[in-house]
């Protein structure tokens, strides 16, 4: 069983829902972000985030996934002042809704002045709520970026148990680590996380409050990367507890302080979910340890992410 | 006489443990004396968090006391965080257009758990009127549940929608894979244009080797014309034990001569509706 802590589902079809399934990842988490383009008013917003809290979460259940999400004002969008405001005005109503499990991903892009205001403003919103963080790491100017991220944390009073740091690497995960907040590695091709450079993480670090996720999204990415990175450690000799530990343990640890989010969420599900629908997970019927090779259509035997 | 939301609250301040009821008891208060729109929005997104999930305990006094205070209304299988969001919009949303205004927000915003409990709460809000465009717009959903909470167990769509309305739930309700009997006012609603309209999408599924519904005979029945007759002898004489009892009961509904005579032809089920042995399931579609 696998959790994807980062996925943008509404970008991807159903063949991956498909693939997700088979490969075993039970459960994914939807973060709110921007769209690859900017929004031009609160209106999309308010749908966008409608539709990861509904029809997504709907969506997904079709197909055995437990759908999650987190909400927030991204880092990108905080620039747009005018945007920005009347998306803080309406985060409290959608923050508190039925599987959200944290506030994000938010955090930092460039590093301008609003961005830094409203990320304090939610952080400060997580707080009241007692929600968990996400944070999203910037892509440049990053090892500097996700340093004055966890200052700003830890300068809001946020526990940093309560508080995931994604999208590091090798330059960034020390100080994370060390500081006590959750490291997430997003193993997509070519810009974040390579997952052999992830196997060799693991290995020289070990498994404690490391989560590995996919990020997957409208760019070249890998829903399945989640499973394809635990088959590539397990064939790397890692040992089957650490494998579950960054690829489940860890992410329902942290993001389950939410209470929004169980493991008899799909474990356990009721015969007939009326709110969801949820259809169960195939795999998990059959009662067997899934393995990235149940996954059809989808070079199954090549499970390198450059 | 109590008001459903007397009702709600007397059902779940029995079921809550004491933490919960004080809780409900205190948003109540506050929101009936007017609180802001952000408190309002907040009481209700944490009710499931405060008062649980937990299916809503209901006996048959329960039940006769909902049908004398709104007839047609039919909590069965409602859970507590329902009738719990339900209780406290009725006791903050104040009333015609401002409740209006309210109830629209809550949709702007809302997850499937409460979309589910707005659209069961549909008979009980002020000014039915006002809501029909909504009410119309659940049964639109492609989400099951969202669907049904509309359509099922709900006497709001047999009292305010108009015919086009009324057959297009129907019809998407067969389309959803979603059962019929379920639906209030389901024999009371049949109409000829429905009957047309469901013999045409049987033909349809068959055209395409898919199996027809068998509930839908059941509209088509009362107002069935010779072509629909057609479809029904062809029903009748089907693989399927379920449509041909379906299309034995709808010639039973048929006022014309002609299926009394295509009943006669099989006197086993004939036989089996003339004593009772046989009949429309559903205690809530008459």
């Amino acid at each position: 069983m696998y959790i994807d802590t980062h996925t943008h589902m509404i970008s991807r079809t159903t063949d991956d829902y498909e693939a997700m399934a088979a490969a075993g990842v039970v459960a994914c988490i939807e973060p709110a972000f921007w769209l690859g383009q900017p929004r031009t008013n609160v209106g999309s917003y308010i749908d966008y985030l409608s539709t990861i809290i509904g029809w997504e979460r709907f969506r997904a259940g079709q197909f055995g996934l437990r759908h999650y999400c987190t909400i927030g004002l991204n880092s990108k969008e905080a620039n747009n002042e005018e945007l920005a405001e009347a998306v803080m005005e309406i985060l409290p109503r959608f923050a508190l809704k039925e599987g959200v499990v944290a506030i994000g991903e938010i955090g930092y892009d460039e590093q301008t002045d609003p961005e830094d205001r409203y990320f304090r403003q939610q952080l400060d919103l997580a707080r009241e709520l007692s929600l968990p963080v996400m944070i999203h790491t910037p892509h440049r100017d990053k090892k500097r970026g996700t340093t004055r991220s966890m200052d700003v944390v830890v300068e809001h009073g946020l526990d940093p148990s309560w508080v995931v740091v994604d999208h590091n690497n090798e330059e960034t995960m020390q100080e994370v680590l060390d500081r006590g907040f959750w490291a997430g590695f997003s193993i997509y091709p070519g810009t974040k996380m390579g997952n052999e450079r992830m196997v060799a993480i693991v290995r020289r670090y070990g498994a404690e409050r490391i989560i590995v996720d996919s990020a997957c999204d409208w760019g070249v990415s890998d829903p399945l990367a989640v499973p394809k990175t635990a088959e590539l450690m397990r064939r790397g000799g890692i040992a089957e507890e650490a494998i579950r530990t960054v690829t489940y343990t860890n992410a329902l640890a942290a993001y389950g302080r939410s209470g929004q989010m169980r493991e008899e969420d799909w474990l356990n599900p009721p015969p007939i979910d009326q709110r969801t629908l949820y259809m169960g997970n195939s795999v998990l019927r059959g009662g067997q340890e899934p393995r990235v090779a149940l996954a059809r259509r989808r070079g199954e035997e090549d499970l390198r992410i450059e | 006489m109590p008001r459903p939301m007397d009702l709600m609250t007397a059902w779940l301040q029995a079921q809550l443990p004491p933490d919960a009821q004080s809780w409900l008891a205190d948003q109540c208060t506050r929101l009936e004396a007017g609180a802001s729109a952000r408190e309002f929005n907040l009481a209700i997104s944490l009710v499931p968090r405060r008062l649980g999930k937990a299916d809503l305990v209901l006996d048959a006094a329960a039940l006769a006391a909902a049908e004398v205070a709104r007839p047609g209304w039919d909590p069965r299988g409602w859970s507590l965080d329902q009738a719990g969001r339900l209780v406290l919009l009725l006791a903050g949303g104040g009333q015609g257009p401002e409740f209006a205004d309210r109830l629209r927000q809550l949709f702007a915003t809302a997850d499937i758990a409460e979309m589910i409990a707005f659209y069961r709460g549909l008979p009980l809000y002020p000014d039915p009127e006002r809501h029909e465009a909504r009410a119309r717009e659940g049964v639109r959903s492609g989400m099951k549940p969202i669907f049904e909470a509309v359509a099922h167990r709900n006497p709001y769509p047999a009292e305010s929608f108009d015919e086009n309305a009324w057959n297009h739930m129907v019809l998407k309700a067969l389309f959803i894979g979603s059962a019929l009997a379920p639906i209030q006012g389901l024999d009371r609603r049949a109409n000829p244009t429905l009957a047309r309209m469901l013999c045409d999408y049987a033909h349809e599924r068959r055209a395409a080797g898919r199996p027809v519904g068998p509930e839908l005979w059941r509209c088509v029945g009362p107002h069935a014309d010779d072509a629909a007759l057609d479809d029904l002898a062809a029903a009748l004489r089907s693989a399927d034990v379920a449509e041909r009892e379906a299309a034995a009961l709808a010639l039973a509904a048929c006022p014309a001569p002609r299926a009394r005579e295509l009943l006669a032809q099989e006197p086993g089920l004939a036989a089996a509706i003339e004593t009772g042995r046989l009949a429309q399931p559903g205690d809530t579609a008459r």
